[in-house]
């Protein structure tokens, strides 16, 4: 009998992702042993503290570039990815732990009480929120972590499913609007399932391509789908399919067309914090993988998947775009905004080499930090009822409240693409790579739909300082402290990485290189 | 001195200003406006140091400044100015504080803050003086775009009637442009070998089907800023929109950073395009002089009337521009330059007029003259000036864009010299509809009719005519700045002037 030898583990390099799962489970601990009142001030510190620590150990492993126990690859572009993930999960924490703004916090204490029963009126009222959303939060933080640097497809798969599970309970815990809080989670968990399926449906296609390796052994790890790509005598009509399997579970993570048509809904319908959290941090994990698959695994098939994949980015970015005109909702506008950003990101995906890689992953960061601060906008913007999201309710807003107006008029700009801010530069950061690989007609795509684009994010600049206040203009609540920060963070970041992106150009392209 | 780095100093003042402006309290508007009219004119100074400073028949670039910025893309801040770019900014320094001045109390009827009007203005100075000043493609096109954000507030929060519709109509109309514009230089940096620079660029080799893309790109950019016919529709709305003093400021600078653009960009960066595009440029050029002057003929609305006059005049600079001669292209930046005095001179006293009558319709008007002596006899000189009266400004340029292209293409300058008579009939069919004949009672019974110009406007309108005056009898001093910048222009197009033979004489005699 051979004796079973535990493969050799770098603990420093999963450190980060460790740390989060720890920070997690002593989360569920908390929730569990700690007094009720008590449970707030101590978990969200703790999740906090537990990003923090994960962001230094990051910055420690900053030259590593290990795979440790087969399965977890350290290197550039995973420390980049989990450095952004990381750091903007720290300022979507801060909105998450917002209990000034609304009494007790955006999520409801007991999710179960059915909607709009006088039980659930009270709650919406009284009740302190809920504390497990922070051990939820941090499990998707770690889930998200591992999702980037996975270095097989079953690992991804697993951390697919670790990330994805706590967002669908997220959702369903909006304290105001819970019916469309309750659709918007199961519309997405019942999606979301699909999508898994997909994937693992994929995944078990390329683990019987890559059995035609002859000699070597058949796996799903990114190595061997890479050797089999170039060498396998397998049909390829099982890689393709595969290969299309998996990008359709990895595409809807990223809420590209025709598969977004989640994206408005749980944008709508989740608790807005958790929107923000969304918005930034799955976009980020779901594109580190789709990097990594695609640039890593699936290089070899690069010529086939190259036009499939374009058409998608194309697709994305009309939706996206056109959609977003005809919104009258400031969640769903914004929920188009990111699926038309995906297509733009989708471009990066397709630029070849290290400069399309680094520039998607500049990309990832300078939207994340904007999206942010765009959904801390919106949760200031409210009335008696909660958020006024509708766009008519925002008529005026800038006579109330010169300074958020304002604010959010700089967040628009710069989703808009206007220079001297992160918009503009994170879009060159895609186009010039993509343009310089060849991709003339998707860079056009992504021109014109810029152009269409910018008419609805004007239409809210328009209706905030043009218009003239009406009755029913809400008042923009007075932020706590922890939403103020995550606004001048997010507000920060967008004008710094627009006029001075050097410093984070140079470490994305010096992380632009994956371990095989 | 010419060491001192004249250029980024003159962008940067201005923000410095507006910032400073914006944050003075909204209680005490009169220190705002003092403080924003000081600073313009600290901005003028300097640039008639810089004006002094300038080598005539020294280098083509003067003044050059270079900083990294993006190194990963090969971006810098570039400064430097030719010619051309000198006399425009010299024309935005004499400009704003004169617009500072005439718009004392336009932001006061809206009820918005007025310390922000003024830094708006501010703001809008620093991004047009950093447009014509940058010799980095990059860092034109941020300056393109920026500066789209403090004149969509001027017209929006401050204008007029439809103002809302105005401001949103001119920031996507410049917004497309802009994104045309955005693939272009993308396109440039990817064959130009990853650099921005503006020199390096007009040395790269390109193939004919891109250049020709490229060219475009640009093109369209610039034509949209200009406006060229068919791309003019957004300078009417906007013009009638916006405060008299944005719109002075709007048709007399913004607009020229088209025509400016495809001096400085389509053509030395695309010149076989260039040659190539130009009967299609020179047919847009004349359609929009003739076409322009007829819908100018028939407008109601004084604004909306200068507004379309401007659209004409810009078809005379492009016919200046792609003629591709000497004295065609020295007229095209002289134009510039004058009908940024003339039509700037013009918007200013329209402005005057409307405040007074609280209308922009000219059938509200009728008989002014009789009421604000002075102020009609302005207007009518600005009238005379913008149809190119000889003795004022314009006409040199006018003359010389004519001349010049009569030597190359005859029947564009016939038919350009219609616009001439068109000018004629809706400066002086204007004129005498509001000023004069019978006076309409209805001007009698409102009281600010019966002030005529008071001191400040004064100031206003002296110095504007005067350079009109002064410049129509001795443009030398401008001209000697523009020529060698326009025939080092020319070489890069690869065209040199016809030789005066003869036999064209003779024919030109025929």
């Amino acid at each position: 009998m051979t004796e079973l030898e535990l493969p050799p583990i770098d603990y420093a390099a999963i450190a980060p992702i460790l740390i989060m799962l720890v920070a997690a489970v002593v989360g569920v601990l908390v929730e569990a042993f700690v007094p009720r009142r008590l449970r707030h001030p101590v978990q969200l510190p703790l999740a906090v503290l537990a990003v923090l620590a994960a962001l230094t150990m990051v910055v420690v492993n900053a030259d590593k570039r290990v795979i440790t126990i087969g399965v977890i690859a350290v290197d550039g572009p995973t420390l980049f990815l989990q450095g952004s993930i990381l750091a903007l999960s720290a300022v979507a924490l801060l909105l998450l732990g917002e209990r000034v703004v609304e009494r007790g916090g955006a999520f409801v204490a007991q999710a179960a009480v059915t909607a709009d029963s006088p039980e659930d009126r009270q709650q919406a009222e009284n009740a302190g929120g809920a504390g497990e959303v922070y051990p939820l939060t941090t499990f998707a933080i770690a889930g998200m972590l591992i999702f980037v640097s996975a270095n097989d497809l079953l690992t991804m798969f697993i951390a697919l499913e670790v990330f994805s599970l706590p967002l669908y309970l997220l959702c369903a815990l909006a304290r105001r609007r819970r019916l469309l809080s309750q659709e918007a989670a199961m519309k997405y968990f019942l999606l979301g399932a699909y999508a898994s399926a997909f994937f693992l449906f994929g995944l078990a296609l390329i683990y019987g391509f890559t059995a035609g390796l002859g000699d070597r052994q058949a796996g799903v790890d990114f190595a061997t789908v890479n050797a089999a790509v170039a060498n396998s005598t397998a049909s390829p009509v099982l890689l393709f399919a595969g290969m299309a399997l998996v990008a359709i579970g990895l595409l809807f993570k990223a809420a590209a067309a025709p598969f977004h048509v989640w994206t408005p809904d749980v944008y709508q319908g989740a608790p807005t914090p958790l929107t923000g959290f969304m918005a930034a941090c799955t976009k980020v994990a779901a594109f580190g993988a789709l990097l990594r698959v695609f640039h890593v695994a699936f290089e070899g098939a690069r010529w086939d998947f190259t036009p499939v994949l374009g058409a998608v980015a194309v697709l994305t970015m009309l939706v996206g775009a056109l959609f977003a005109v005809t919104q009258t909702d400031i969640k769903r506008l914004l929920a188009y905004s990111s699926i038309a950003n995906a297509g733009y990101l989708l471009v990066g995906v397709l630029a070849p080499g290290s400069e399309g890689l680094s520039g998607t992953m500049f990309y990832l960061v300078a939207y994340g930090f904007t999206v942010l601060a765009a959904f801390a906008v919106v949760t200031l913007v409210r009335d008696a009822d909660g958020e006024a999201t509708h766009l008519s309710r925002w008529a005026g807003l800038g006579r109330r409240s010169p300074v958020y107006a304002s604010v959010f008029t700089f967040v628009l700009l710069a989703f808009a693409g206007i220079p001297m801010t992160s918009g503009f530069t994170s879009k060159f950061a895609v186009f010039g790579p993509a343009l310089d690989g060849g991709q003339v007609w998707l860079v056009i795509a992504g021109v014109l739909t810029s152009m269409v684009l910018a008419f609805p994010y004007l239409r809210v600049v328009v209706l905030m300082w043009l218009s003239e206040p009406g009755d029913s203009t809400p008042t923009v609540a007075v932020p706590g402290a922890l939403t103020s920060a995550a606004l001048v963070i997010g507000v920060l970041a967008t004008l710094v990485l627009g006029v001075a992106p050097a410093p984070l150009l140079d470490l994305a392209s010096s992380a632009a290189d994956f371990v095989r | 001195m010419s060491d001192f780095p004249f250029l980024s100093v003159l962008t940067v003042a201005p923000l410095v200003g507006a910032v400073v402006v914006a944050l003075l309290p909204r209680s005490r508007p009169t220190l705002a406006k003092q403080v924003a009219l000081g600073w313009s004119l600290l901005v003028l100074a300097l640039s008639v140091v810089m004006w002094v400073t300038f080598q005539v028949g020294g280098d083509r670039f003067q003044f050059r400044e270079s900083y990294p910025w993006i190194p990963n893309w090969g971006v810098n801040f570039t400064f430097a100015a030719d010619g051309i770019a000198l006399v425009m900014l010299m024309l935005i320094a004499v400009l704003v504080p004169l617009v500072i001045l005439a718009s004392w109390h336009d932001a006061e009827s809206s009820k918005r803050s007025v310390p922000v009007y003024f830094a708006l203005l501010l703001v809008l100075e620093c991004t047009m003086i950093g447009v014509f000043a940058a010799a980095d493609v990059f860092l034109f096109y941020v300056f393109f775009e920026v500066m789209l954000v403090p004149m969509y507030f001027l017209i929006g929060s401050y204008g007029g009637h439809q103002r809302q519709y105005a401001a949103v109509k001119f920031f996507l109309y410049s917004l497309v442009g802009g994104l045309f514009m955005l693939a272009a230089v993308i396109g440039l940096w990817v064959v130009g070998g990853k650099t921005f620079d503006w020199v390096a660029l007009s040395q790269v080799d390109i193939t004919t089907g891109a250049e020709r893309w490229l060219f475009l790109g640009f093109f369209v950019a610039f034509a949209i800023k200009a406006p060229f016919f068919p791309f003019h529709t957004w300078l009417p709305d906007a013009g009638g929109a916006a405060p008299a003093g944005a719109a002075a400021l709007l048709v007399g600078v913004l607009d020229k950073v088209g025509t400016f653009g495809i001096l400085r960009y389509c053509l030395p960066l695309f010149p076989d395009a260039a040659q190539w595009f130009a009967p299609w440029a020179l047919g847009l050029a004349v359609i929009g002089i003739i076409y322009a002057a007829l819908l100018a003929v028939g407008q109601n609305d004084l604004k909306r009337l200068v507004s379309y006059t401007s659209i004409a005049h810009f078809g005379f600079i492009g016919v200046g521009i792609f003629a591709f001669t000497t004295q065609a292209g020295t007229g095209a930046v002289l134009y510039m330059v004058n009908h940024g005095l003339a039509t700037g001179l013009l918007f200013l006293v329209v402005g005057m007029l409307i405040a007074r009558r609280g209308s922009a319709l000219v059938s509200d008007f009728g008989g002014a003259g009789k009421l604000v002596p002075v102020l009609a006899g302005v207007l009518f000189f600005a009238g005379l000036a913008s149809l190119a009266l000889p003795g004022t400004a314009p006409f040199v340029s006018e003359f010389l864009v004519l001349i010049g292209t009569f030597t190359v293409n005859k029947p564009v300058a016939v038919i350009a010299t219609l616009g001439i008579i068109l000018a004629a009939a809706y400066v002086l069919w204007m004129v005498q509809r509001t000023t004069q004949g019978t006076l309409n009672p209805a001007l009698t019974e409102i009281d600010a009719m019966k002030r005529d110009l008071n001191l400040r406007e004064k100031v206003v309108v002296a110095p504007l005519i005067a350079l009109i005056l002064v410049l129509g009898f001795y443009p030398k001093p401008v001209t000697d700045v523009i020529n060698p910048a326009i025939q080092a222009t020319m070489e890069d197009v690869g065209r040199t002037d016809p030789a005066p033979s003869v036999d064209t004489v003779q024919e030109a005699i025929r």
